[in-house]
């Protein structure tokens, strides 16, 4: 009975040596590494790409620093398309970048409530301020401000309306900043400041009352994309196919304005 | 239901017992039968994995093979990519997340056999090696599919190393468990539910499984 078993464990390993390389070397389309505000547009913009050109890139979604950090441990992304400037320019300055890249879009922050919330949307945070007084902050969901730049930018608008320190106990950090959005629509938040580009989703649906957070609000969301060294002439194509104007209308129907 | 990272997930757990087992049999043993110094010592490190969180594992992994280590430049610089952010990055960390899970049923099986059979096999003139592939392995056979199961199972279900050192890269170190998490975040709670149930359903077979086994062994005995 041991024959036997010895066998049929010689037979697995057989299989899987025969089965490994087609696992790891088979001819892969470039993976593309994003910023989580993007989920919804970048994949539009994908499938148009394809459609253009015949060609499929891999998008894998991330908060910016994150996705900064795994770069620079060997990562094998070949574009990186980021919420800001800082994150791809620190990579340009540690020598991983083709260049310094270009601006693609720009973000815009939005003031959420899921339905029946008790928060009041307004784009001067008025109703959160009243709320806040009345000790009606049960939870406020944003993205981590150390590895999210929406996070960053959450943070300066709830410093400029002098809301920070009273809101700062109640708030629930998302991984990134889909995960913040995620966090403002289900569990018992009163609400976050989320990306305006996943509330226009149509996979978020209709899910409660937003308001658009002004512009001079909080530091530009100028959000940068770099060729990184190791990109294939796909990942190049791609490169340019975010900047031309099919892509860019794209990102104008979701959300972001385009960059001066 | 994103069909690449299942099979990720079931390689993954294939090639980690792979790996593992011919290693979990041989300590498994020596831990059982051998009385050395330092064995609490060494006992304790075999059991570590089961109590560091998995950040810890996935901290050091990154600091020593990550690119940005010298050992980690040196590995790239012959492989052409690091450790980690590869599926065969993701079977090391498994692997050593694995250990505890591989070699403690193992040894507790090989410490059920009773010494008289070992040693009326050492009287009839066996070999070691005999001993070991007519009498140990056959009767410490049910411990070792229970460490093959738990294996499987386990790392069906790992999240934090594979968050930390996988990159999410589809079909390489997307697993499910990574999948379901990333399409939580698109907002889509269908393929979320699909992805879920299956590895809830998984985990219940492969609970169910280890039990009859054990209840076999159990009876065996009696």
């Amino acid at each position: 009975m041991t024959a036997r078993r010895t066998s049929v464990l010689l037979l697995l390993a057989v299989v899987v040596s025969l089965a490994w390389p087609a696992l790891s070397t088979a001819q892969k389309p470039p993976t593309i590494a994003a910023a989580a505000n993007l989920n919804f547009a970048l994949k539009e913009i994908a499938d148009a790409f394809a459609r253009a050109h015949g060609k499929r890139v891999e998008l894998v979604f991330g908060a910016s620093g994150t996705l900064t950090r795994q770069i620079r441990d060997g990562a094998p992304f070949e574009v990186f398309l980021a919420a800001d400037e800082e994150f791809p320019n620190q990579l340009t300055a540690a020598g991983l970048t083709r260049d310094p890249g270009a601006v693609y879009a720009v973000g815009r922050l939005v003031l959420f409530a899921p339905k029946g919330s008790p928060l009041m949307v307004d784009a001067r945070l008025e109703g959160l301020s009243r709320l806040a007084k009345a000790g009606g902050v049960s939870r406020f969901a944003i993205a981590n401000p150390d590895v999210a730049p929406y996070g960053k930018a959450a943070e300066a608008v709830l410093r400029k309306r002098g809301l920070w320190d009273a809101i700062r106990p109640r708030l629930v950090l998302g991984d990134t900043i889909a995960q913040a959005a995620q966090f403002a629509t289900t569990g018992n938040a009163v609400g976050g400041l989320i990306a305006y580009s996943l509330v226009r989703a149509p996979d978020f649906g209709d899910r409660g009352p937003y308001a658009v957070i002004p512009d001079a609000d909080y530091p530009s969301l100028r959000q940068r994309m770099v060729l990184l060294k190791r990109s294939s002439p796909t990942a190049t194509q791609f490169y340019q196919y975010v900047l031309s104007d099919a892509a860019q209308s794209i990102f104008r129907k979701h959300g972001y304005a385009v960059p001066q | 239901m994103d069909w690449s990272a299942l099979r990720v997930s079931l390689w993954l757990g294939v090639g980690t017992i792979l790996v593992l087992l011919p290693f979990g049999i041989w300590f498994g043993r020596v831990l059982a039968y051998r009385q050395f110094r330092g064995k609490l010592l060494v006992e304790a490190l075999v059991t570590v994995p089961l109590v560091l969180p998995p950040t810890v594992l996935g901290f050091y992994l990154l600091v020593t093979f990550g690119a940005r280590s010298p050992l980690g430049r040196a590995f790239q610089a012959v492989v052409g990519q690091t450790l980690p952010f590869s599926f065969e990055g993701l079977l090391f960390a498994s692997a050593i997340a694995n250990i505890p899970f591989v070699v403690q049923p193992i040894q507790r099986g090989f410490e059920a056999i009773p010494s008289d059979v070992r040693d009326a096999a050492a009287c009839c003139g066996l070999t070691p090696w005999q001993r070991f592939q007519r009498i140990e392995l056959p009767l410490a056979w049910p411990s070792v599919l229970t460490a093959a199961i738990l294996t499987f199972a386990h790392t069906l279900g790992e999240f934090g190393v594979v968050l930390m050192v996988g990159g999410n890269l589809p079909g390489e170190t997307r697993t499910l468990s990574i999948a379901i998490y990333d399409r939580m975040q698109a907002f889509d709670d269908r393929s979320a539910g699909v992805m879920a149930a299956t590895l809830l359903v998984v985990a219940v077979v492969t609970l169910m499984t280890t039990t009859t086994l054990s209840r076999q062994i159990g009876s065996r005995r009696a």
